[in-house]
């Protein structure tokens, strides 16, 4: 019963100083006055104000990433009690008292620092020796770039860091997947791979590919697992199944629940909502949600809507029309119907208010019950304020045919002479540019063009100037997601489009701002060559209120009025997580040029630098500058691998093996991981077309970084012959490591920015003509 | 990997010769395995005959893939009778008769199903395959010639491409995004056919009258009926089965659809127009451009062209490029697949012959359209895995290995090369007139060109304080630094006068160099002249107004991160802020600055920022002219970089512009980085419908070239769906089999001889196509430019290659596991033939939109088509 008792309880540790010694050296350097300076460094002031929203729990949009970096920055903020209230609006600003800036930088921070042990496993996971594995921790531990990135608010380091776990845990569970494959020891790594892997990615978009290189490295082992013979086909089965759940199902279930946390603590609305649906809108505290509060549901003759287009670009608006008509003659000579102008509005406005007619009935208000609006139905659109009908014009009736003379002269000449204006003014006729624009060959119809879009059908508010032209008012409408919801037109949720019944055009938002006859509103317009599905035709009512009142007086009353009633509506996580996902990555920030935007091949050999910090009155500056010495021995000891590579592998192939095959193997997979993961996170960028930073190349450079102690141990013991040249290579690695300590020494004050440096000091540090190092003039 | 495959056909057919005739009885594998022992005194009377045929010709490649075991047999033994019997390549026989004596003969004969009946059935089944071919080639030339004059107007985008043509004709210079070969052929073409130049192609829908455009029709026309061809023959010999080409030709007859090229064109016609490309001494050209410009975005929607057709007819009816392209492109790919078959004969006739046709063919697809990079791609890495299996044979010493890397260099990278600048020798040569082209390029290039006023013009050399100059930016459509006597608005930076960029010549453009420090008259006869040196400070006076360059530490009225720049001074007195640095880039200091051809910088003394443009259009204030600013931000860039064009300074001595003319090299490199820029230039604008590539191998919808309305001949562009959906499914069907495939071989699994063989065929030959389909359709999902549904029609030409392949291979493995029943032969026989009818009759159905029509629309119940219309995208 108590045998237990009889044995002496026995604990046995092995303790790895080395780890020991470079996790604390590690820590110190990252966490060394981590809350100096004071103010605000380049881009904190970007990731600050997100870090406030959260904090306020205000809903935003970002387009640069998925939100797990940004949760993780306001998690510092949490823990160090921040209110958000901060202004983030200049770089250099100083904090105030109530922003925990130590704990605020703390998790980045903290990243950097354990990336340092993360290396030395790493390394010595793949098969070399102490020696090469405390090198390479120790080169990211002097590597002054990757000091200043983690010390701030910036999720470089965290991307690191999460890139490194999942390396490192991959390779733990290949080599425990050599002994003991379905023990916890293996689960726990593969599953580690798998977290961490969704981690990179959803910090920046860019970790997918550090994801997509440990897929291919797995995808390859698990090749060979199939090969191998001796395991049954159904323990086959179950290593595949094992690594596919835990790669590729569970990265996707942590990366959905990133945005499950996100959208659950931000749930108020902000500045962004506009970019968002409706229906988004909606669903958030405050803004629309108040608005549509209390709205009827389902939309009915009579009721009094707004409409909004659903694409919304290039910014989102409203259907929108006002007292003021079309030009008669737009300054390329073309002419117009001369009607109201019908234009998309971003701003909320009383004239953005329609009502829904029955074509078939005089009257604007509801019946009683209101008799819905279905799929299919015609109705007609008539404007709040001005009581005009919405309309656009085929110039001809139907089958009438004029070859002679395109009817848009016709048109505008009956248009222009009703109106009695001066014959010089027609429009188009005898000059070629102006009845270019109609394409002579498709004679039966010809119709008013729109001004801007000359393609596509002028849309109009019908005034009836008593000439042969009847107006044609009547609308189609097509409910798009019918077939997810009801075929009945309802507020918020249905996704119309409004089709002209006697031309087929399709009311759509062409985004070309009008001029200044038009006050710069959106231009709106008949779309009658494309019938297909585009999101810019695509329109949704917004708010909604059953129409009350039979006289215009009243009615205007009415609309200026704010809507009551109230529903509220919930969207789904995954509708809305699709929706914020999609608007994430469509969403363009506009490139603007910056002074220290860089192109990739800057990179390789560090042409460039980031000046990311001054010292308001001292020349104390913090710079985003790499130890040269390491740059350039990384990207040398990348070529050295790539040509030693190339070499053993023709060699191999003429059957003359120069290692033995296990060392073969493990300087491919050291390869494989190591260059690999520099060139899948460096390469990419020259194909992207956004403005891009040296700060960019960091994680591609972490790589880089762990293949030189591999290299240069393999040459110490494979290519030197003697003990001889072995010293000597040696004698070399001491006093190359040692000249890199002492450049990093050397930018240790552009690092932490903790010194003022004389000018003369300053000059001497730009070593290289493109860096730009800030000098005061005094 | 890849590449292996015909080398591995190739030792198939020898290995298979022993084989039961029926292929049935699994050969013993020690046997097979002994092939490379030729001289083994038990080998079979077969064996023999292979081996010693084997020697000679096929060293060692071949005899160390056999060594490894795993021998393909005959593709699916025999079970379809004649037409699995392995076909013999020219390479084959020749290498057979190479052999000498009748060892071919007999060796063909060993192999025949029925040995008795041998020479008869080996010729019927000849001339059979030879029946097939043309056959094959005759519907396909039926198809595309039929109707060939009509519509006698002009389609689509004939507007763009036989206007092209002219050009060449009437030796026209004029720009385009797409390499000179295609437009050259089709001129050519025309040239040969009488046709004379003179017919304007204005727009879509003008009638042709008199004027011969058969010629370049015909052409087009011939081109895109070799595909069908030459697609058939790729199949056939990718999978030595004569079902499978042929189904693999139906579907293209019956399935591809014809595309063209306008859509582009009208955007660049919109690109052109936001750039307002407009130079005034070819203002007559542009007046044309203009036309162009305004009627284009209808165009897009609207030609009478005849129906191009759901089956393929049409594409190559027109004067397109995309039958030049396609022609190209397989013609590269078949000419590879036969010279991997020729693998076992190393430098032969054959071998070298179809080793530099592939060349050729590489520089053809490279020099119509620049998508021609993804065929070369493909050649590529098959060329290297090639290479790689070469490198691993040991039997081969590193001096055949040298002649076999110098003979792929010469033949698949100088020889292409050479044809590729061969061209644009050509076309250079061809073109010296001036013409619309001209103010695409730099001020030296169009001092080439007959008619240009920079031709035969002569100028001083070396700037010289005092010169009045005309200063160009460099990038594409800015034009000339200019000034005018008109205020920056108020609210717009200082209340000083504008400076802009015009396109047009204009007296305002005229600026005259000045010494930073000295305001006295340079053209004073009794001062020595002067050069201005790189790195000199000067100050530019504009020569109307008298005011200086200035920039100040003001907002651009547009870009507001840049500086201001405007005129300031009266008089040419102004202060230090009308100083700049001029700087030549890539010289040394102190060198003197050419007209023309130095590429200069001016960079801003005080604020240390440098002139450029925008791009950006002024509003009304501005005249709508382009806005000039400072930018501080010191990258080199186009629009911050200038050239000198005009020059007068009389008292420096002019001399010939020809001094100062590009040499070729660099007339390639601008015209490679000017369509480069016009490519890039194609981007789509918001809230407009635009072709994703998602939607294309789903045939979501198509293009409409004409005709809105139930009243027009309606025309179009759509995919035949049956065949396209087949396409579709046949990719899935296809990766899931061969990872069937693969991973049973990796398990070791040995699989019967027959299905070994049947999945070398898919594995390499069909991994070969879906490499191809795959390389010709991803990399559009990279491009930021406007894309459009034709650009899938070469990935749609491998797919079709590849559906053919497949079903024939699967239909044949369905044969081989029902053989104990006695229906199990017509299982190969039926399927292909079901194929076949569906395919015919799915062109049946859709054959209106090959033809056109007039008639309601399909939305409207009553019209003859509705029942067609599948999916809602569907606009016909």
């Amino acid at each position: 019963m108590l045998g237990f008792l009889q044995q002496p309880v026995m604990v046995t540790a092995e303790v790895n100083l080395n780890m020991v010694a470079l996790t604390a050296v590690g820590l110190l350097s990252r966490l060394w006055q981590l809350a100096y300076p004071r103010a605000v460094v380049f881009d904190e002031v970007y990731y600050g104000q997100y870090i406030s929203f959260y904090m306020k729990r205000i809903f935003f949009l970002d387009g640069s990433g998925p939100p797990f970096g940004h949760m993780l920055l306001a998690l510092g903020g949490y823990l160090g009690g921040f209110d958000g209230n901060f202004l983030w609006n200049r770089i250099g600003a100083e904090y105030s008292s109530n922003v925990p800036v130590w704990s605020l930088r703390l998790l980045p921070a903290l990243s950097g620092a354990l990336s340092v042990p993360m290396a030395y496993e790493i390394v010595w996971e793949l098969g070399f020796s102490h020696c090469a594995a405390t090198g390479a921790a120790l080169l990211l531990l002097i590597e002054n770039a990757l000091i200043t990135q983690s010390r701030l608010m910036l999720l470089e380091s965290v991307l690191i860091f999460f890139n490194l776990l999942a390396v490192l845990s991959y390779l733990k569970f290949c080599n425990s997947q050599k002994h003991r494959p379905f023990s916890p020891r293996w689960w726990f790594w593969l599953v580690l791979t798998g977290v961490a892997c969704s981690c990179a990615v959803g910090i920046k978009y860019v970790g997918v590919f550090t994801y997509l290189l440990v897929l291919g490295v797995a995808a390859v082992h698990a090749w060979h697992v199939i090969g191998d013979q001796t395991l049954s086909n159904v323990r086959v089965l179950c290593h595949l199944l094992a690594r596919a759940a835990a790669l590729v199902v569970l990265p996707v279930l942590v990366y959905l629940l990133f945005f499950y946390i996100h959208l659950l603590l931000l749930c108020r609305s902000g500045p962004h909502d506009q970019i968002m649906s409706s229906a988004f809108q909606a669903s958030l505290e405050g803004g629309l949600a108040r608005v549509t509060q209390g709205q009827p549901l389902e939309v009915a003759f009579g009721s009094q809507v707004t409409l909004k287009n659903v694409f919304g670009q290039p910014v989102p608006c409203w259907l929108h029309s006002h007292q003021s008509t079309y030009p008669m003659i737009y300054e390329n000579g073309r002419g117009s119907s001369h009607q109201q102008q019908v234009t998309c509005y971003p701003f909320k406005d009383v004239n953005n208010w329609w009502i829904v007619k029955d074509p078939g009935r005089h009257q604007l208000v509801v019946n009683n019950p209101p008799r819905p609006v279905r799929h299919g139905d015609v109705v007609q659109l008539v404007h709040g304020m001005t009581t005009r009908l919405l309309n656009t014009l085929s110039g001809h009736p139907r089958g009438l045919r004029d070859p002679a003379l395109p009817s848009l002269d016709i048109w505008a000449l009956h248009a222009t002479s009703a109106l009695s204006s001066p014959p010089s003014a027609i429009p188009g006729s005898g000059n070629p540019r102006g009845s270019s624009p109609f394409c002579p060959h498709s004679q039966s119809r010809h119709d008013v063009a729109a001004p801007l879009s000359p393609h596509a059908q002028e849309v109009s508010c019908y005034i009836d100037y008593n000439i042969s032209m009847p107006p044609q008012n009547l609308w189609r409408l097509d409910i798009v997601n019918r077939e997810s919801d009801t075929d009945v037109w309802k507020t918020i949720l249905s996704e119309v489009r409004f089709v002209h019944v006697n031309t087929s055009a399709i009311l759509k938002l062409s985004g070309v701002p009008l001029p200044d006859w038009g006050f710069r509103q959106l231009e709106v317009v008949g779309e009658k060559l494309f019938r297909g599905y585009h999101e810019s035709t695509v329109w949704n009512v917004e708010e909604h209120r059953y129409g009350r009142s039979q006289e215009q007086k009243e009615r205007e009353l009415e609309l200026h009025s704010p809507t009551q009633v109230d529903i509220s509506r919930n969207l789904s996580f995954m509708a809305r997580f699709s929706e914020l996902q999609w608007r994430m990555l469509t969403v363009r920030s506009d490139d603007s040029e910056h002074k220290y935007s860089s192109t990739p091949l800057d990179w390789v050999m560090l042409d460039t630098n980031i000046a990311y910090w001054l010292h308001p009155r001292t020349s104390a500056q913090i710079h985003l500058l790499g130890n040269v010495v390491i740059w350039a021995s990384a990207s040398l000891a990348t070529l050295v691998y790539a040509l030693l590579f190339i070499w053993y592998l023709l060699r191999r192939r003429r059957r003359v093996c120069d290692l033995p095959e296990d060392r073969w193997l493990r300087w491919v997979l050291a390869g494989a991981l190591c260059a690999g993961g520099w060139a899948v996170n460096y390469l990419p960028f020259f194909l992207m077309e956004k403005t891009l930073f040296l700060y960019h190349y960091l994680p591609a450079l972490t790589f880089q970084i762990l293949l030189l102690p591999v290299v240069l141990e393999h040459i110490s013991d494979h290519l030197c012959r003697s003990q001889l040249q072995r010293s000597l290579f040696t004698a070399l690695v001491v006093a190359w490591f040692t000249s890199a300590c002492h450049v990093s020494n050397m930018l240790r004050p552009l690092t932490y920015g903790d010194r003022s440096l004389s000018p003369s000091e300053l000059k001497a540090l730009r070593w290289k003509d493109s860096w730009d190092i800030l000098i005061r003039k005094y | 990997m890849l590449c292996a495959t015909s080398r591995l056909l190739a030792a198939r057919e020898a290995s298979a010769l022993p084989a039961h005739p029926r292929g049935r009885a699994p050969a013993p594998r020690s046997r097979r395995r002994e092939l490379h022992f030729p001289g083994h005194p038990e080998l079979p009377p077969g064996d023999f005959l292979v081996g010693r045929f084997t020697k000679p010709s096929v060293p060692t490649g071949r005899r160390v893939i056999l060594r490894k075991g795993r021998m393909p047999p005959a593709a699916g033994g025999g079970l379809a009778g004649s037409e699995l019997r392995p076909r013999r390549g020219r390479c084959g026989s020749q290498a057979a008769r190479a052999a000498g004596r009748d060892v071919a003969t007999e060796a063909a004969t060993a192999r025949s199903p029925k040995r008795p009946a041998l020479p008869s059935s080996r010729r019927f089944e000849a001339a059979g395959r030879w029946a097939l071919l043309a056959l094959v080639t005759l519907t396909s030339f039926a198809s595309r010639f039929h109707r060939l004059d009509q519509p006698p107007h002009i389609c689509w985008d004939e507007t763009h491409f036989g206007k092209m043509g002219s050009y060449y004709i009437n030796r026209t210079f004029f720009f385009d995004v797409h390499p000179p070969l295609g437009k050259m052929l089709i001129g050519l073409a025309g040239y040969l056919s009488g046709y004379d130049g003179t017919f304007l192609f204005q727009k879509p829908g003008d009638n042709y009258e008199h004027h011969s455009y058969m010629g370049m029709r015909g052409f087009c026309a011939f081109l895109g009926s070799m595909l069908i061809p030459l697609a058939y023959l790729t199949v056939l010999e990718l999978s030595r089965s004569l079902s499978a080409a042929l189904l693999t030709a139906a579907l293209l007859t019956f399935g591809r659809v014809v595309s063209e090229e306008p859509p582009e064109e009208a955007a660049l016609s919109r690109y052109l127009r936001g750039q307002r490309v407009l130079w005034s001494w070819c203002e007559a050209a542009l007046g044309r451009f203009r036309e162009q410009q305004d009627t284009e975005p209808r165009a897009e929607h609207g030609s009478k062209g005849g129906w191009t057709d759901t089956g393929c007819l049409t594409l190559s009816q027109y004067i397109l490029l995309d039958p030049i392209l396609m022609f190209f492109i397989m013609a590269a790919m078949l000419s590879m697949v036969k010279y991997n078959s020729c693998a076992n004969r190393p430098f032969s006739a054959p071998w070298w012959f179809w080793l530099s046709l592939t060349g050729v063919n590489l520089a053809g697809a490279l020099g119509v359209k620049f998508v021609g990079l993804f065929i070369i791609l493909q050649v590529g890495w098959n060329t290297l895995s090639d290479l790689w299996h070469l490198f691993g044979d040991l039997s081969l010493s590193m001096v055949t290995l040298g002649k076999h890397l110098t003979a792929r260099i010469l033949c698949l990278i100088v020889l292409p090369l050479a044809l590729y600048i061969a061209t644009y020798a050509v076309h250079f040569m061809v073109l010296n007139k001036s013409g619309p082209g001209d103010g695409f390029f730099s001020s030296a290039f169009q001092a080439r060109l007959s008619g240009n006023n920079l031709h035969n013009a002569s100028i001083p050399e070396h700037l010289a304080y005092g010169s009045v100059i005309t200063v160009k930016n460099l990038r594409m459509a800015i034009g000339y630094l200019h000034s005018h006597r008109h205020f920056y608005p108020e609210g717009v930076g200082a209340r000083q006068q504008q400076v802009t960029t015009y396109l047009h010549k204009d007296y305002n453009n005229l600026w005259i160099i000045k010494k930073h420090n000295s305001n006295s008259d340079p053209l004073d006869p009794s001062l020595p002249v002067e050069f201005v040196r790189h790195g000199d400070i000067i100050r530019l006076e504009h020569k109307e107004t008298s005011r200086n360059l200035h920039s100040h530490y003001h907002e651009a009225p547009l870009t507001r991160k840049h500086y201001q720049v405007t005129g300031y001074g009266i008089n040419g007195s102004g202060d230090s802020n009308d100083f700049w640095r001029i700087e030549v880039i890539n010289r040394k200091f102190g060198n003197r600055i050419k007209v023309l051809r130095s590429r200069i910088r001016l960079i801003h003394l005080i604020t240390g920022c440098v002139l450029g443009s925008s791009g950006k259009v002024l509003p009304k204030w501005g005249w709508e002219q382009m806005e000039v600013t400072c930018t501080p931000y010191l990258k080199e860039t186009l629009s911050s970089i200038w050239n000198v064009e005009d020059h007068i300074n009389p008292k420096l001595p002019n001399i010939s512009l020809e001094v100062l003319q590009p040499s070729f090299p660099e007339i390639m490199l601008e015209s490679h980085m000017v369509m480069i820029r016009g490519n890039n230039g194609l981007k789509p604008k918001d809230n407009e419908f635009t072709s994703k590539p998602w939607h294309w191998p789903i045939n979501f919808q198509g293009l409409r070239f004409s005709g809105a309305n139930d009243t027009d001949f309606r025309v179009y562009l759509l995919g035949n769906p049956v065949v396209w959906w087949l396409n579709l499914l046949s990719i899935a069907l296809y990766v899931l089999s061969a990872s069937v495939f693969a991973v049973a071989v990796q398990r070791g699994a040995h699989l019967p001889v027959e299905v070994e063989g049947l999945s070398q065929v898919l594995l390499r030959g069909g991994g070969q196509l879906l490499f191809g389909w795959m390389m010709h359709y991803f990399p559009f999902f990279l491009m930021g430019r406007v894309l459009y549904f034709h650009h899938y029609f070469p990935a749609m030409l491998f797919s079709s290659m590849l559906t053919g392949l497949l079903w024939d291979t699967l239909l044949r493995l369905c044969a081989w596991s029902l053989a104990s029943y006695p229906l199990a032969r017509c299982v190969h026989v039926l399927g292909i033939l079901s194929l076949l009818l569906g395919t015919a009759y799915s062109f049946y159905l859709f054959h209106p939109l090959a033809y056109g029509m007039v008639g309601p629309l399909a939305q409207d119940p009553r019209s003859p088509m509705a029942g067609l219309r599948w999916l809602e995208s569907w606009d016909f």
